[in-house]
């Protein structure tokens, strides 16, 4: 465990029960997942039961607790999406990357989400990689998008 | 910016500010909203950055991203100030000659202009747009004017002036009475009386309160909150300050969707602002009342939106709902009297204390009074963002606001509320649209998304659609409504398979009797409204799929069958390699035929067909 970088982390919050998802949260997004170790020491640190932690972990969407791969997809689901053929898309990726949603491909690249809604329902379908929305996605344009991050 | 020590020094700004700046100055407006933002606005700005860099013009045009301009469906857009000339679907090569034709020029870019699907009537000035003629803005009516991330453009319009008239001028019972006088309503869902509320939360009389504003927006096809928090992040601010004030709470919290980075960010830059300012924080413009506002991030569960669950979430604890009374305005959080609202009725209070309750009384209808939001998507010409007065008719929004149906297709409903509201016919187009007229057919306000559908989308499927979200959402922690969406769902399932039987209808019915009055939380309780309005208005779809096996608007997928016609087939081989298991075979240049026993009826080979050879019945 790096020490440091946790430390980093709780050291902007007061220690009480009710920094706990905050503090997970910034964990998730520096990163990638929910460190087992890390975990163990914020419940040590702000005095919370692992049990409360790992509900919270599983309750919540955002939190993983096993790494995600370098690019996240997300494909919005939302009912405009859905009406607009969002589905195709999930299909679509996840021949092409080999890879069930929820799921990172094998060769770590690629993590494959649905989400509820993006919020960009006049671009629909709608998907994200990374911090990139991609409007009106037809599945035709899904290589050309996979190749931008295929290294 | 100066810290203001009083409402004269704010004045005074405000006043030089007006004076500094020239209002015949040329103001190019990129929309950064919602719908703008995928389809490349940045590059849009960035390219007008440096034409204008080029030109020498950056000191005399006014370059500013800002919010959404609300007709989405031709994004990107752009407004230039002060001849209002709007431009749609501008792309980074088309900045050029906007700059040389408009901006140097006088002129305008004639192919870049709206023109109506039906009439073919082109419109230069945003006034002349229909889908804007018929709309009156109260809370949007900053967004394509300011740059979100300047206080200076906020303050320029007015902003924060109402906390002169509260501070100085109204004691807490006062404003109230105002927003009770205004008939102000929760636009988040329940549409419960903003004032009344106050009032409760006012009247326990305990030292410790707390506002929250719920920017949790999950419904899917719900999107104004976004705009709003992104485009007018201080709108906000300033009526949780009048909140703060009205009930007597030092301590506020911004809930907001970690899926809204761009809006979490506005809002924190928002909040050091206001704070420099001296807007928030000790002694605010010297009237003894202190306070200030944090921001809590959602972690991703629909049920958030709940307010008790919501504050369940602040607290560090799972989203799970507890059963009310005690309603927050009461006990709230950390067992505090808390008022919670959300992010539309926070935005319409200073408009209410500047002009007065009687002028918002006066929009609307009798039990509805204001505008609304509507996030205007689906099958419509213009998808967007619109304000209307309480009241506007269905048919009015869809059809002249949103320029109707494309390609042709004929109207068969519109879903409004989210999961939690219901499918209205065309047999009600003509409804004027607020709280207790949707509640009367079956749906709900909700926070204000409006899906429009047309003939090719399945009644049975998009409420099989919302059943599977709610399910996916639900806490689990009441026995109706995680028992009853995993019952529901597993009927859905049944009948999109062709094993539906006539005896399901009755069951469903039953179901959702016990759901909606034995739910502990709105999710259960009206996660009825999807089934019941589709039951009640599309009995006929659900009776296709259960008599014939069939699905009419060829949507549900186990009822489909895909075939190749081998007249119409170039062999382009295309399907063949999207098809994900291998079902169509045949030779390059040569008629394909799918392998019915392997396909999974996924649709892709009739997408990526370019001849149109792939049949779907």
């Amino acid at each position: 465990m790096d020490a440091a970088r946790l430390e980093a982390i709780l050291s902007r919050y007061e220690g009480e029960p009710y920094d706990l998802i905050p503090v997970l949260q910034e964990i998730q997004d520096n990163y990638g997942y929910l460190p087992k170790d890390e975990v163990k020491e914020v419940a040590r640190r702000l005095n919370v039961p692992l049990t409360q932690i790992y509900s919270v972990a599983t309750f919540y969407k955002m939190f993983t607790l096993v790494p995600k791969g370098r690019h996240q997809i997300k494909v919005c689901l939302g009912t405009t999406c859905h009406l607009k053929g969002g589905l195709r898309l999930v299909d679509s990726l996840s021949s092409r990357l080999g890879v069930e949603v929820g799921y990172t491909s094998k060769d770590g690249q690629f993590s494959l989400e649905t989400v509820g809604c993006l919020g960009s329902c006049a671009q629909a379908p709608v998907m994200m990689v990374d911090d990139r929305y991609f409007a009106r996605v037809t599945v035709d344009k899904v290589p050309k998008i996979l190749k931008l991050y295929q290294s | 910016m100066p810290k203001f020590e009083s409402v004269d020094h704010l004045n005074e700004y405000r006043r030089q500010l007006r004076a500094r700046r020239d209002p015949s100055q040329p103001q190019v407006l990129v929309c950064a909203g919602p719908g703008c933002l995928p389809l490349g606005s940045e590059e849009v700005a960035a390219a007008f950055r440096a034409q204008l860099e080029e030109r020498g013009l950056g000191a005399q045009v006014a370059l500013k991203a800002s919010g959404c301009h609300g007709l989405c469906a031709r994004g990107v857009r752009v407004l230039l100030r002060p001849q209002e000339i709007a431009y749609q679907k501008v792309t980074p090569d088309d900045v050029p000659e906007i700059v040389e034709t408009t901006l140097v020029g006088g002129g305008v870019v004639e192919r870049l202009l709206h023109e109506e699907p039906e009439t073919h009537e082109i419109c230069r000035h945003k006034g002349d747009i229909p889908f804007y003629r018929s709309q009156q803005a109260i809370v949007l009516r900053k967004l394509d004017v300011i740059d979100p991330e300047s206080l200076d453009d906020y303050l320029a319009l007015g902003g924060y002036r109402s906390l002169r008239k509260i501070f100085f001028e109204m004691t807490p019972d006062e404003v109230i009475e105002a927003v009770e006088r205004s008939g102000l309503r929760g636009r988040g869902g329940g549409g419960f009386p903003t004032g009344r509320k106050w009032r409760i939360c006012r009247d326990t009389g305990d030292p410790v309160k707390f506002v929250i504003c719920n920017g949790d927006e999950g419904d899917p096809g719900a999107f104004m909150d976004r705009a709003v928090m992104e485009g007018d992040p201080h709108a906000v601010i300033e009526g949780m300050i009048i909140g703060a004030y009205a009930v007597g709470a030092r301590r506020g919290y911004i809930y907001v969707r970690h899926e809204y980075p761009l809006a979490v960010k506005r809002l924190q830059l928002a909040i050091q602002q206001a704070r420099e300012a001296g807007f928030l924080g000790r002694n605010i413009l010297r009237s003894g009342f202190d306070f200030d506002i944090q921001i809590s991030q959602g972690s991703g569960a629909f049920v958030c939106g709940e307010e008790t669950a919501l504050i369940a979430s602040i607290e560090g604890h799972i989203g799970e709902p507890m059963p009310r009374p005690p309603y927050p305005a009461v006990s709230g959080l950390f067992g505090q009297p808390t008022i919670i609202n959300n992010v539309e009725t926070w935005a319409n209070v200073p408009e209410i204390i500047n002009m007065g309750p009687e002028w918002f009384a006066a929009i609307g209808t009798e039990g509805s009074k204001g505008t609304k939001i509507f996030s205007l998507v689906g099958a419509v010409h213009h998808s967007g963002l619109v304000e209307v007065p309480m009241g506007t008719t269905l048919r009015q929004i869809v059809f002249d606001i949103g320029g109707g149906i494309p390609g042709g297709k004929a109207f068969k409903a519109v879903q409004t509320g989210g999961p939690s509201g219901g499918c209205i016919p065309a047999e009600f187009l003509d409804l004027p649209v607020d709280y207790d007229s949707l509640q009367q057919v079956g749906s709900i306000m909700g926070s204000g998304g409006l899906i429009v559908m047309d003939e090719t989308s399945c009644m049975v499927d998009v409420a099989r659609y919302f059943i599977g979200f709610l399910y996916e959402e639900s806490c689990g922690k009441c026995t109706p409504c995680r028992e009853g969406l995993k019952q529901l769902k597993k009927i859905y399932e049944d009948i999109t398979h062709g094993r539906g039987e006539e005896k399901h209808l009755t069951l469903m019915e039953d179901l959702c009797a016990v759901m909606a009055s034995a739910s502990i939380c709105g999710l259960g309780q009206s996660a009825v409204n999807p089934v019941l309005s589709t039951l009640k208005y599309f009995r006929h779809e659900y009776e296709a799929h259960i008599r014939d096996k069939k699905c009419p608007a060829l949507v549900c997928r186990p009822l489909l069958k895909y075939t190749i016609d081998p007249e119409t087939c170039t062999g382009c081989l295309a399907c063949v390699r999207e098809c994900p298991v291998g079902a169509i075979s045949g030779v390059k240049k040569e008629a394909q035929e799918i392998d019915q026993e392997l396909c999974i009826k996924c649709g892709l080979c009739f997408e990526v067909c370019q001849f149109d050879a792939v049949r779907r019945e």
